[in-house]
């Protein structure tokens, strides 16, 4: 503002400080509905596509490894598991097996993203990619089909790295005991973060690896 | 007494928020503040600045109009221009434009709370704004120019022009991930942060409008993200999900754009119209009519209004059966609408009415706002549609229910917590004539854009046929007489800014939280949480106040008789 008043003599004034476990809570959950609603834009996509190019996915879907996908579903069930385990660790105190729990699903996510690299790889080595030569000679639904895998799945990988860039500041902040037995709702909500992205897997999973 | 509070008095020593001495000092006090006061003026100097700039590509832009053919600017210039004030007025003023600053700056205290629930996502969501914003500028210099796509990027065209769409698509992405932080942190802030004894029903409207807002923020605001970033991934990769030539269908497009888009009208007007049942009650010295219809009825708008967007489609080739629920529940939409209007005016009736510039305002909004809804009606209509769409009319239309309802409620709420804001008073007779101005120059600029729509001259292009030029030539000079009118108003408030006279902490006599703090408050707005006993518009002690002086007035005319 243009008026300038000596403020050196006055004190700092401290800044109040507000704490609402139930609210981040809800703030969180408020989050999770717009990542649902992202989602549900390609779902629809998805539903339209398929319904325009029933045979065509059935046909593109053969190209997918299944056993591939169901290896990434256990792991990604597995570190929804471990996520709350480490939650309860933390809130019972225990710190150390609380940071083991949450060491396990990180590495989960970690798997999860390499077999997602070595999928995405095989498929690029076979020419399978958008504007890529196999796609060429393939019919209008199956590029479609691939055009949504990557995308729905590519965005999908970006939530598990966001999820693990969250899960790891939880972590630091665990470990400087900023988060402790009776104020952990920050990574309760890294814990809800983590769940939605293991139940948009859930999803696509079935939509696009077992089909037929 | 407001809200029926025990009144509790401030230490008057206490520095308001401008001068309070915080952790940063100079600049830093303003870019890395979490108060939500000062969060609110950053937002309003950053829209001020894009609503002047998105209005003067609107003056070129009428100014070409002036006569048929080239006048000033060739067809591809024309383009960008029509897109880049779409953006710019769509997305970076009139969608956050009353939330951000007056949700920000009013909507804590009128809840009696000392900030809104996450104040560091707050800021985050004013960086994420001026990102979108600069970037959205930033088109302007780089590259292949501007998109000229228009506001909607419509596929099949923004994947294959060559123009920068790419930027000014991640700029409205950008600033729809702001607009999600934003309304989730009201939502938290209104379910957590009321103060002691503010039940729902005891909310200010301009609670219950902001809430209505916000759930809309955050659940249509994602789908356009992903419409967005498709266009993106599109136009880089050509994975073909709205592209023709690869089997994709563009159509596909404007239903995700528009499940938005439609809702993101109401996250205009919305907001708008909670301004106005604040604005009524106070200069009318009474209680608002129909409190709890107002109340749900923005929420009826938030609901019906997300059921609403196939009318965008109706000549887009979609089903007949399609079309007929969409014009259906087009013309249930306007029902909650309809209630608000005719509360305000039942409001009006009987009551002490002051006409201020704020109400004037507002009354200004009910004419024209009425105007744009009525309308509004003729386009929701299937036969009618199919003669007017993409003419004038539409455009006309928009511009009477956006700019003739958010942009005339904004400069409504800029005149009515002007002295809350600032502690200081604007030059009241100036802003008055400015309404005045404004209003003229407003309906000449577009009701003649109605005519000739109905006529049919299409929207969108930069030449005409001569027998439109008389219509053209009224609206263009309608178009100078509105900007004086808004710049004069904006001088005054600038004058007011700098050198208004000092005022009081309730010069309206208003009966909300806000009006019990000093103007301008506190850093944290109460010194103790209040704690309200009655509705948000109870007059009866101003009412008593009135009648006291009433009959003193009367007694010593008797005794000088």
């Amino acid at each position: 503002m243009s008026q300038n008043i000596d403020t050196s003599q006055q004190e700092i004034h401290e800044v109040h400080i507000h704490r609402d476990d139930f609210g981040s809570k809800m703030g969180m959950w408020l989050f999770l509905f717009t990542e649902v609603l992202l989602f549900g834009g390609m779902f629809i996509l998805y539903a339209s596509y398929r319904f325009i190019y029933p045979n065509e996915f059935v046909l593109a879907a053969s190209e997918l490894d299944m056993l591939m996908g169901a290896v990434n579903t256990v792991i990604l069930l597995t570190s929804s598991l471990t996520v709350v385990l480490g939650i309860v660790a933390l809130q019972k105190n225990n710190k150390k097996l609380c940071m083991f729990f949450m060491w396990v699903t990180v590495v989960c996510g970690l798997l999860f993203l390499v077999n997602k690299y070595f999928e995405w790889g095989a498929k690029f080595h076979h020419g399978i990619y958008p504007k890529g030569p196999a796609l060429q000679d393939m019919s209008e639904g199956e590029v479609m089909y691939f055009g949504l895998y990557y995308v729905m799945t590519g965005l999908h990988g970006l939530h598990i790295v966001v999820g693990l860039a969250f899960i790891g500041f939880v972590m630091w902040q665990i470990k400087k005991d900023i988060l402790t037995s009776t104020n952990f709702q920050r990574l309760e909500n890294a814990g809800l973060y983590w769940h939605l992205v293991d139940i948009i897997w859930i999803f696509l999973f079935p939509l696009f690896y077992l089909i037929h | 007494m407001a809200n029926g509070t025990i009144a509790v008095p401030h230490k008057a020593a206490e520095p308001d928020f401008y001068h309070v001495r915080t952790k940063h000092t100079g600049i830093w006090a303003w870019l890395l503040t979490t108060d939500h006061k000062r969060i609110g003026l950053m937002y309003l100097s950053a829209m001020t600045f894009f609503f002047l700039s998105a209005m003067t590509l609107g003056v070129l832009m009428r100014l070409e109009m002036l006569t048929p053919g080239e006048t000033i600017m060739s067809a591809q210039t024309y383009n960008s221009f029509f897109t880049l004030h779409g953006v710019i007025m769509i997305f970076l003023f009139i969608i956050p434009g009353v939330p951000a600053v007056f949700g920000n700056f009013i909507l804590p205290i009128q809840l009696g709370a000392k900030d809104v629930q996450f104040p560091k996502l707050n800021l985050l969501s004013w960086y994420l704004y001026m990102i979108g914003g600069i970037l959205a500028l930033f088109s302007l210099f780089i590259g292949t120019g501007i998109a000229d796509t228009g506001w909607t990027f419509y596929a099949p065209y923004s994947i294959r022009t060559t123009t920068n769409v790419s930027i000014s698509v991640f700029a409205a992405f950008i600033l729809g991930f702001s607009s999600i932080l934003t309304g989730l942190n009201f939502l938290t802030t209104i379910h957590r942060l009321r103060c002691p004894g503010m039940t729902w029903f005891r909310m200010p409207l301009f609670v219950w409008s902001i809430y209505a807002t916000s759930w809309i923020q955050v659940l249509a605001t994602p789908v356009i993200g992903i419409t967005l970033l498709l266009v993106i991934l599109e136009r880089a990769f050509g994975i073909g999900v709205f592209d023709p030539t690869l089997g994709g269908d563009p159509l596909l497009f404007q239903h995700l754009f528009w499940i938005y888009s439609h809702p993101a009208v109401y996250i205009m007007i919305l907001p708008a119209m909670g301004v106005v049942s604040e604005i009524i009650p106070t200069f009318s010295k009474k209680p608002i009519f129909g409190y709890v219809p107002i109340a749900i009825s923005s929420l009826g708008i938030a609901l019906v209004g997300y059921l609403v967007w196939g009318h965008h489609m109706f000549s887009s080739g979609i089903s007949d059966t399609s079309r007929v629920i969409f014009s259906l529940l087009t013309f249930i939409v306007a029902l909650p609408s309809g209630i608000k209007v005719f509360n305000w005016v039942a409001t009006l009736y009987k009551g002490s009415i002051e006409v201020t510039a704020p109400m004037l305002f507002t009354l200004l909004f009910i004419f024209i706002f009425s105007i744009g809804g009525l309308t509004g009606l003729t386009l929701g209509a299937l036969n009618t549609d199919l003669h007017l769409t993409d003419t004038y009319y539409v455009v006309a239309h928009f511009h009477y229910v956006m700019f003739g309802g958010m942009g005339l409620i904004f400069f409504a709420s800029m005149h009515y917590w002007f002295p809350k804001m600032y502690g200081k008073m604007y030059n009241e007779k100036v802003a008055k004539v400015s309404a005045y101005w404004i209003a003229v120059g407003f309906n000449t600029l577009y009701f003649p854009m109605f005519i000739m729509g109905y006529l049919g001259m299409p929207r969108r292009y930069y030449d005409y046929l001569p027998e439109y030029q008389i219509w053209h030539v009224i609206s263009t000079v309608g178009s100078w007489i509105l900007v004086s009118g808004i710049l004069i108003m904006v001088f005054n408030l600038v004058k007011g800014i700098r050198s208004g006279k000092p005022t009081t902490a309730n010069p309206w006599g208003g009966t909300t939280l806000e009006w019990t703090v000093p103007s301008p408050p506190p850093l944290e707005n109460f010194d103790v949480i209040p704690t309200v006993t009655t509705g948000p518009y109870d007059h009866t002690q101003m009412q008593k106040q009135l009648r006291e002086q009433y009959k003193q007035q009367q007694k010593a005319e008797e005794e000088k008789n």
